[in-house]
């Protein structure tokens, strides 16, 4: 079994995931719980949240799996990309626990996590696929060819997918990250009210900053009372623009490779007309689409193991190559 | 010192001019609105810099750190609402021996060091911006024409 264990952004996740690709138990600290937790508002990037809730998050995927650190053959760690400081934490943590029991270490790229959410059981995919991955953070197109990485065949230049959601959402007053809330909302809308301009960028790239952009002036012209009126078109012809933009690059992109199948994966993939724009793509389980630790135990059965104790100079790194 | 920019083209070139005169050490924060082109002028510097690699939003992972002819930081605080000294915990080693572009720097005044170059940037239009630059540790003799 893999303690696979993440702290790359908001989330501090560990899960246990067994060597042929079931999890077992997948814990995931939101800051939604924390919130509630502390009642009141919490330093979003302290890493000092991780190091609280690290061990908490450990404790209760071993309990959730009724299971003990002793059948825990390796440990899994996101090592980037993401905050420093946050990375490691996690990245101690897991050196921590690997040394004490004398276990290996896989150190996991975070990206690979998410293509890795899709080799999980019950229903594991085989490479070779063509996998969008679209987060908060990260827009990319990769040829997958086998479960050990990936291949990056197109990027967003400026902002992420997710990043466009939710800073839409805030600019359409529902609040932020609120790209669930947008979707929501565009359901009520007209998606051809508004023509919002899906960026040309050459080859298999994303650009998604000119979009926002556009959303900036359009509300700003609008008067209060006419704003309130159309936000539900608003919400709709932006998402539409949104999700053309990806739909469009991501077929480009499969006949470009003559890739037979598409995955989507990352937070994103929630998006109800993004799932209904491509009825064809295999999709992770939601839970397993945002940010978690199975994935990273998923990912770490692919990866070379560093062996015990060769780990402990480990560092982390903050930008994806 | 006030500039006109017609287009993303001339934010990134009105940035470069600026990076030239900058070293590890200094701080440039690069303040607007949503769509001013933040980023943009941060991809730039970055470019002028010596970075090759995308330089794109870091809203998310709040801080990245790129290496070009000098490492180059590039920061955003807009997810956070507060800033406490356990954010700048984390944030601290972005600023060692790097450049370090931070947008939305209001919420993290108290705590950020003294910038070198404070960077304003306006909509005119959709467009055109106003670029309003203000030195304010060290001449950089900006030479824009």
């Amino acid at each position: 079994m893999i303690l696979g264990l993440e702290t790359s952004c908001d989330e501090t996740a560990a899960a246990l995931v067994t060597r042929d690709g079931e999890v077992r138990a997948s814990v995931v600290a939101s800051q939604a719980e924390l919130h509630a937790r502390y009642g009141g508002v919490v330093p979003e990037v302290a890493s000092r949240r991780h190091l609280e809730l690290v061990e908490p998050v450990v404790r209760e995927a071993l309990g959730q799996a009724d299971a003990r650190l002793e059948e825990v053959e390796a440990v899994a760690v996101t090592r980037g990309p993401g905050l420093i400081g946050a990375l490691l934490v996690g990245v101690s943590a897991a050196k921590a626990l690997a040394w004490s029991r004398r276990l290996p270490l896989a150190p996991v790229d975070h990206l690979h996590g998410h293509v890795a959410a899709l080799y999980l059981r019950p229903e594991p995919l085989d490479p070779p696929f063509l996998a969008l991955l679209a987060t908060g953070g990260h827009t990319l197109l990769l040829d997958v060819q086998d479960r050990s990485g990936y291949r990056v065949v197109g990027r967003t230049r400026d902002d992420a997918a997710g990043e466009a959601f939710d800073k839409g959402a805030r600019l359409l007053g529902l609040g932020y990250p609120g790209g669930a809330a947008l979707d929501r909302l565009a359901r009520e809308g007209d998606p051809e009210a508004y023509r919002f301009p899906v960026a040309r960028v050459p080859g298999l790239d994303f650009s998604f900053s000119g979009l926002k952009t556009a959303l900036v002036y359009t509300v700003r012209e609008l008067e209060p009372d006419e704003l309130e009126r159309r936000r539900a078109d608003l919400a709709a012809s932006y998402q539409r623009a949104i999700v053309r933009a990806l739909v469009e690059r991501t077929r480009a992109a499969a006949e470009e490779l003559g890739a037979e199948r598409v995955a989507v994966v990352g937070g994103v993939a929630a998006n109800s007309e993004l799932r209904a724009s491509l009825p064809d793509a295999t999709l992770a389980p939601l839970a397993l689409c945002t940010d978690n630790a199975a994935m990273i135990a998923s990912a770490a059965r692919y990866v070379a193991l560093v062996p015990f104790p060769d780990y402990l100079g480990l560092d982390a790194y903050a930008t994806a190559a | 010192m006030e500039v006109e920019s017609s287009s993303p083209e001339e934010t990134e070139a009105v940035a470069a001019e600026i990076a030239a005169g900058l070293e590890p050490g200094d701080v440039v924060t690069v303040a607007g609105e949503l769509g001013a082109g933040k980023t943009t002028f941060v991809r730039g510097a970055a470019r002028a810099l010596g970075v090759t690699e995308p330089i794109t939003s870091p809203t998310y992972a709040i801080g990245n750190r790129y290496a070009g002819r000098v490492p180059v930081s590039h920061l955003d605080l807009y997810r956070l609402a507060e800033f406490e000294e356990a954010d700048w915990a984390d944030l601290e080693p972005y600023f060692e021996a790097a450049v370090a572009f931070v947008e939305w720097p209001e919420a993290g005044e108290a705590w950020l060091p003294p910038p070198t170059v404070s960077v304003r940037l306006r909509h005119r239009g959709a467009e055109h911006r106003l670029i309003l630059v203000q030195e304010r540790n060290k001449s950089l003799e900006i030479g824009l024409s």
